[in-house]
């Protein structure tokens, strides 16, 4: 028995090729994300029966847990889970894109360039007092506009007759450290609360997640995901590297435009609200690569709810493991995600 | 009909300042094995890559079917016209299947990702690389020949008229290597698919091609059947080496033994003049 399906529909214009296994890893997946969704609902200061979660959902409960999980805990949980489901996605495309399983949002230095932003905003719209002079609304928007300047920035330096993969790596980890050396210079120069209050950002931060925070993102990351999943076809073909890329027809340098482009706008619509979270775009999809193999249909799925989860359990851990106290998301997708890392560079030698 | 399929006007190709082929004219008759020969860095690689629109050029052009392939849309020219570039790599943990119907990202869109068709010329080239039984496997996990294997059978999904290959068996050993030349030669007779390839072994081009393009000095030194060119003199040229060349006692085709250093056995050697 095969472990491929074939579908067709609408007299073969619709039609594609199921992978079961992979098929039902990604079901599985998408019911441990709504466990893990139900389940941190309920966790923290005061705990709430999964029953009584879902009845909440459902409109009951009483004035007490609605206010608990539908305005505390519920924003952050679903903002965890978008942002780590288009950290995760970028990160699939960049790694697939550059035929490199090190490759990743924070690594090509997009979640620096959003970083040096919000410390930039800090500094320049602050008044002699230190009080802001501008809403702290548009802080998202400064995230925003770094991580695509940045993102954009990184594709022109390494454009020299189209763009390599290890030219736009290189480029990357230099402004990368560049972008760095920036924000350390803005927030030592800035006001030293300032500074801790970047640094909260920096490290990635969910705590301060709203519902109108949400409606922005929301339909951002669907749109840019959904795309994202519509280019799998090509990721696919970028993968097996430009000469077989350009040889079944592919038009590789706006392939590879078209990709860098999606990541960015995922990624700058992510850390816009939960800051510079690093390693989930580089952790999530090398798992999802495990489970069900590099083919992009089934690989970009998996690696959004991987992302989801990751993020969705840091943050659950940051706000009830050291309660009262609340420690930031991105601390824990670091602790995890550096020494994983360092066994990726091990194993791949 | 047509008797050629790719032909190159006034084609200058190069890296940068050093070129490397240099206003060359050169037809590729259709429906024959064609095999580019020559020494190290003479440019074959480059030449086919260029006919393959991978590498464009500084001068001239290439022309398939007549028209010329800077012109032509690129998924027109997948359609017609596959290359299998040297050592691919494929990516960790991924199927025989998933790499094979790659090659059918021309006639693929968003919403058609498997039509009959696909599926029909994938499991086509299955059968004929026979990796069918190995569909589900990995290709990371595959050995040598049944990797190569595996990267012919997407070039061949895509099934295209005109298929270019550059060094098919490299890294290969001398069973893997007949095997894959087997492969292609009894794809040309079978289906009368033009092949054009970079071999570096002298005797198996010689066995194989039904026409030989020997390259030296930015330019073809010779084309023709094996049998028809390849000489002591050619060898000579194209490769700086001295040779004699004798006939082939199982294929009739010519046999290139090389002069150089090695063991003599003079015993051996009278009894084959006897």
């Amino acid at each position: 028995m095969s472990n491929y399906q074939g579908f067709r529909a609408f007299n073969g214009k619709l039609s594609f090729l199921l992978d079961k296994k992979a098929t039902k890893k990604i079901s599985i997946l998408f019911l441990l994300t709504a466990l893990v969704f139900i389940i941190s609902a309920g966790l923290g200061g005061m705990a709430i029966s999964p029953l009584a979660i879902l009845h909440v959902f459902f409109g009951g409960g009483t004035d007490l847990e609605k206010l608990v999980v539908l305005n505390f805990r519920l924003p952050r949980i679903v903002l965890a889970g978008l942002a780590g489901m288009a950290l995760a996605v970028a990160g699939g495309m960049l790694q697939g894109m550059v035929k490199n399983p090190l490759a990743s949002p924070d690594i090509i230095g997009i979640t620096a360039g959003a970083s040096t932003a919000v410390v930039g905003f800090l500094s320049i719209f602050s008044d002699k007092n230190h009080a802001l002079t501008v809403s702290i609304h548009w802080l998202p928007v400064a995230a925003f506009l770094g991580a695509t300047i940045i993102g954009f920035t990184v594709y022109l330096l390494s454009w020299k007759n189209g763009v390599t993969p290890v030219r736009l790596i290189l480029i990357g980890i230099g402004i990368s450290a560049f972008m760095q050396a920036m924000t350390t210079l803005l927030m030592v120069l800035g006001p030293i609360y300032r500074a801790s209050e970047a640094n909260i950002w920096i490290t990635g931060n969910i705590s301060g997640a709203t519902w109108e925070q949400i409606w922005i993102t929301l339909p951002w990351t669907v749109v840019f995901l959904v795309i994202a999943f519509v280019c799998s076809r090509h990721v696919n073909i970028q993968e097996l590297g430009e000469d077989i890329a350009a040889g079944v027809g592919s038009n590789v340098q706006k392939g590879r435009f078209l990709l860098l482009l999606i990541s960015t706008c995922l990624v700058a619509g992510a850390v816009a609200f939960v800051g510079g979270i690093g390693f989930v775009g580089l952790m999530a999809p090398h798992i999802a690569r495990r489970l069900v193999g590099s083919s992009f249909g089934a690989l970009l799925p998996t690696s959004a709810f991987i992302g989801a989860l990751i993020l969705m359990l840091a943050d659950l851990i940051g706000r009830s493991a050291f309660s009262p106290l609340e420690v930031p998301a991105g601390v824990f997708t670091a602790a995890i995600g550096a020494p994983y890392f360092i066994y990726l560079l091990f194993k791949s030698k | 009909m047509m008797t050629e399929t790719i032909h190159t006007e006034s084609l200058t190709l190069g890296y940068g300042d050093s070129i490397i082929i240099k206003e060359l004219d050169i037809a590729i008759p259709k429906g024959e094995i064609t095999v580019f020969i020559g020494g190290n860095g003479c440019g074959k690689s480059t030449l086919l890559r260029s006919m393959a629109r991978l590498l464009k050029p500084n001068k001239g052009m290439v022309l398939l079917e007549g028209k010329a392939i800077s012109k032509l849309p690129t998924k027109e020219i997948a359609k017609k016209l596959s290359i299998l570039p040297q050592s691919p790599t494929a990516p960790e943990g991924l199927t025989v299947l998933q790499l094979v119907k790659q090659g059918r990202y021309p006639y693929q869109n968003f919403l058609k990702q498997w039509s009959k068709e696909d599926e029909e010329k994938v499991m086509n080239a299955l059968k004929a690389t026979r990796m069918l039984e190995w569909k589900d496997k990995l290709v990371d996990e595959l050995s040598g020949g049944q990797r190569q294997r595996a990267w012919i059978a997407m070039t061949l999904a895509q099934d295209t008229e005109v298929i270019l290959l550059d060094e098919p068996t490299t890294y290969l050993d001398l069973t893997h290597q007949i095997e894959i030349l087997d492969l292609l030669f009894e794809l040309n007779e079978k289906e009368q698919r033009t092949i054009i390839m970079v071999l570096h072994d002298l005797n198996l081009a010689c066995r194989y091609a039904h026409n030989i393009v020997a390259i030296r000095n930015q330019t073809v030194y010779a084309q023709g059947k094996p049998e028809d060119i390849i000489n002591s003199e050619l060898v000579k040229y194209v490769f700086d080496m001295n040779c004699q060349i004798t006939i082939d006692p199982l294929f009739g085709t010519p046999l290139c033994i090389p002069y150089g250093k090695g063991r003599r056995i003079a015993r051996r050697l009278e009894q084959l003049n006897a």
